[in-house]
């Protein structure tokens, strides 16, 4: 790891952190949007953005293809290929919104669904699909792109996302982390100690909450009695909400908030209030839990279309551009499908590789067994 | 460093002297700071190493066991106190389900070298869940590894060794044995897997650890007298179990009785029994008996010598052992 800056870095004033954010989150329920669900662009006093036509073209490729990735893993998982998929329809601006937000320094840490934020750390998108095929349980080099594995037990990685953002402080370097959970999780200890943790130690760690309506077939409204983003202000930090389909006013916030941590200002929780327009994942099924009119009136403020609206409006994209994001959406398509059905199977001895970083007598013990077993059939090595 | 100490103050040099030696070491815990933790094992540390490296947390076990393995992601060392045997339970998802399994999740990627301290067993006349012995627990989880010292050479080299492991290490300290004092070497006399003949005995052998150890010399003395010997292992470490030299002893002598304060149902007093079963069956002239707990919640502190095992109950297992 890198230590990109000296604890000097860290002194300096925080940068613009709005009033009414100051002591937390009396501040008013707003929800902080930069584009309207109409593709109207907004300004919002206290989160500026500057974009060029170069950056909004790019987030809106983004958006388009980690939505066709999400729409060819739940297209596997139905063929078979995936045992189970976690979809992110609808949650893609919260995703490249906040993913876009971090510099390469910082570090995200994942639940099992933010493929958006994966795609902006640069992940391949198949190593994604490894735990969902069943060949590994995630399996990619954390330290590689700063992007750590997929943590199923909800919550859990708010507490190492924490501790490693202690470890930056401690290294007096001017990085920052940002902890993914969901609604859900909120109701966690898990995530009531890292707020803790985080706020005693001053610790850089952005809480990024994407609030999508529903914990499987839970509402929100079974795991909190306030706006989530409300929470923060009994931990001692400032809360904000956030168009989670917008994908302008999830980088400015996010930005703002890692901005604001690595000056040792400490923690942020940031809720996206967004929805998820599929299933919990390919295993469940919404139609029990929630009406059609809910989802059709979130359909309206798709993350996608009104970006595309407001490139369209203000002249900012051509038809080439448009098709030519389609024929990378048609490439990666054709690279996820062809990646993962040609996924191989692990050699079954990945059982006993890496249960300890040392070795360990009962492990070699069952690994020789195992050999010996497998050894003992015709044609034992290919068992 | 050779000299007499307690158990309590061997592992206070092995944590000073690991501090010392490597800068990424860092302790974490409730107290641990200015009152140097409940049973002063931390005493001093804070003021010589500063709140930076000796950190008193906010009371919430699964948030210092989780933040330790964010703090191990990203390069340090963290050695964890939990404060009773009784406490760990609130981290124990953090434990089982993410210290353990993330170098297998990340395919060796990571590694997790964080050492997990905890005071554990009975016999000092604590209340309610302070006095467990939950070492199966975690010994039954890969990943992780379990040992346990029994005296202060091992106290304070196997916290040593146990810091500088890549793995994952739940270091159980027999809290009752605390102040016992013993000799402590200037180098490690052996690894820290590897159990130890600590007493040398033909008759039958007698398997322990921590702080059934000490219970398990008085009885072989005892034994001695009425003209028995006694051999005593001591394991030292719970995952790994090194089952060459038990298997040895057991050979040796034909008979073996594994002792721990832990519930005797599904402890490692029952693996140890099968595998000794399994390995040893020719060899064997009894079947292999277990001391233990009972299957019931750690009694009031009134009634606790009743529950723990002690040199009679051994010396009873001894004579069934000795009668086949």
């Amino acid at each position: 790891m890198t230590v990109k800056s000296t604890a000097r870095a860290r002194k300096k004033a925080a940068p613009g952190v709005p009033d009414n954010l100051r002591t937390g989150t009396d501040a008013p329920p707003e929800l902080v949007q930069l584009l309207t669900p109409e593709g109207e662009r907004v300004e919002h006093p206290e989160f500026p953005l500057e974009t060029t036509p170069e950056e909004l073209r790019s987030l809106y490729r983004d958006l388009v293809l980690v939505r066709r990735f999400d729409a060819e893993a739940t297209s596997l998982q139905r063929q078979g290929e995936l045992g189970l998929w976690a979809s992110l329809l609808g949650q893609e601006a919260a995703q490249v919104g906040s993913g876009r937000a971090m510099r390469p320094g910082d570090y995200a840490f994942p639940t099992y669904r933010e493929h958006g934020v994966a795609w902006c750390r640069d992940v391949d998108p198949l190593n994604l699909l490894g735990m969902f095929r069943g060949v590994n349980h995630g399996g990619w080099d954390p330290n590689e792109k700063n992007f750590h594995l997929y943590t199923i037990v909800i919550g859990s990685q708010t507490l190492h996302a924490t501790g490693y953002a202690m470890g930056i402080t401690k290294d007096g370097a001017d990085d920052a982390v940002i902890a993914y959970f969901g609604d859900g999780a909120s109701s966690q200890g898990d995530v009531n100690e890292a707020f803790t943790f985080a706020s005693v130690y001053n610790a850089p760690v952005v809480f990024f909450c994407q609030n999508n309506q529903w914990a499987i077939s839970e509402p929100t409204t079974t795991q909190t009695k306030i706006p989530l983003y409300r929470r923060a202000s009994g931990f001692g930090f400032p809360g904000v909400r956030v168009d989670g389909n917008d994908v302008l006013a999830c980088l400015a916030v996010t930005r703002w908030a890692l901005d604001r941590a690595r000056t040792g200002a400490g923690p942020v929780l940031i809720e996206a209030f967004t929805y998820r327009m599929g299933a919990h994942t390919t295993s469940d099924d919404p139609t029990r839990y929630r009406l059609t009119e809910e989802t059709e009136a979130w359909k309206a403020k798709d993350p996608i279309l009104r970006l595309k609206a407001y490139l369209d409006k203000e002249g900012l994209a051509d038809e080439a551009f448009f098709a030519d994001v389609e024929a990378q959406s048609e490439k990666l398509g054709l690279r996820v499908r062809e990646g993962v059905r040609s996924m191989p199977d692990p050699d079954p001895t990945l059982i006993f590789d890496h249960v300890y970083a040392e070795p360990h007598t009962l492990v070699a013990e069952e690994r020789a067994e195992y050999e010996a077993y497998a050894a003992s059939f015709e044609g034992g090595e290919n068992l | 460093m050779a000299g007499q100490l307690s158990i309590a103050k061997a592992l206070n040099e092995a944590l000073r002297k690991s501090l010392e030696n490597d800068p990424k070491t860092l302790l974490m815990g409730e107290d641990i700071g200015k009152l140097g933790g409940v049973f002063r094992i931390t005493d001093g540390l804070q003021k010589d190493f500063g709140e930076d490296r000796v950190i008193d947390t906010p009371l919430a076990e699964s948030g210092i066991v989780g933040t330790a393995i964010g703090l191990a992601l990203r390069g340090y060392r963290p050695v964890v106190e939990i404060q009773f045997d009784g406490f760990v339970y609130p981290a124990f998802d953090q434990i089982v389900t993410q210290l353990a399994k993330m170098h297998a999740r990340a395919l060796g990627h990571v590694k997790m070298p964080v050492t997990i301290r905890i005071p554990y067993g009975g016999g000092i006349g604590a209340v309610e869940h302070h006095s467990e012995s939950h070492e199966a627990y975690f010994a039954h989880t890969a990943g992780l590894r379990v040992v346990s010292p029994s005296n202060a050479d091992d106290a304070h080299w196997m916290l040593r060794q146990a810091i500088e492991s890549d793995d994952p290490v739940i270091f159980l300290e027999p809290k009752r044995r605390y102040w016992d004092k013993g000799e402590v070497q200037d180098a490690p006399t052996t690894d820290l897997y590897s159990a130890r003949i600590a007493r040398p005995g033909t008759d039958a052998t007698l398997i322990a650890y921590g702080p059934m150890v000490k219970v398990c010399h008085e009885a072989a003395a005892a034994a001695a007298e009425d003209g028995r010997s006694l051999e005593v292992v001591d394991l030292r470490s719970l995952s790994p179990i090194d089952f060459a030299t038990v298997e040895a002893s057991v050979r040796r002598t034909g008979r073996g009785i594994v002792v721990h304060e832990a519930p005797v149902f599904l402890g490692l007093g029952a693996e140890l029994a099968a595998r000794l079963t399994e390995t040893c069956f020719y060899h064997l002239e009894a079947p292999i008996l277990r001391v233990g707990g009972y299957h019931a919640p750690y009694p009031p502190s009134r009634v606790e010598e009743q529950y723990l095992p002690d040199l009679d109950r051994v010396l009873d297992a001894v004579d069934r052992a000795l009668a086949y």
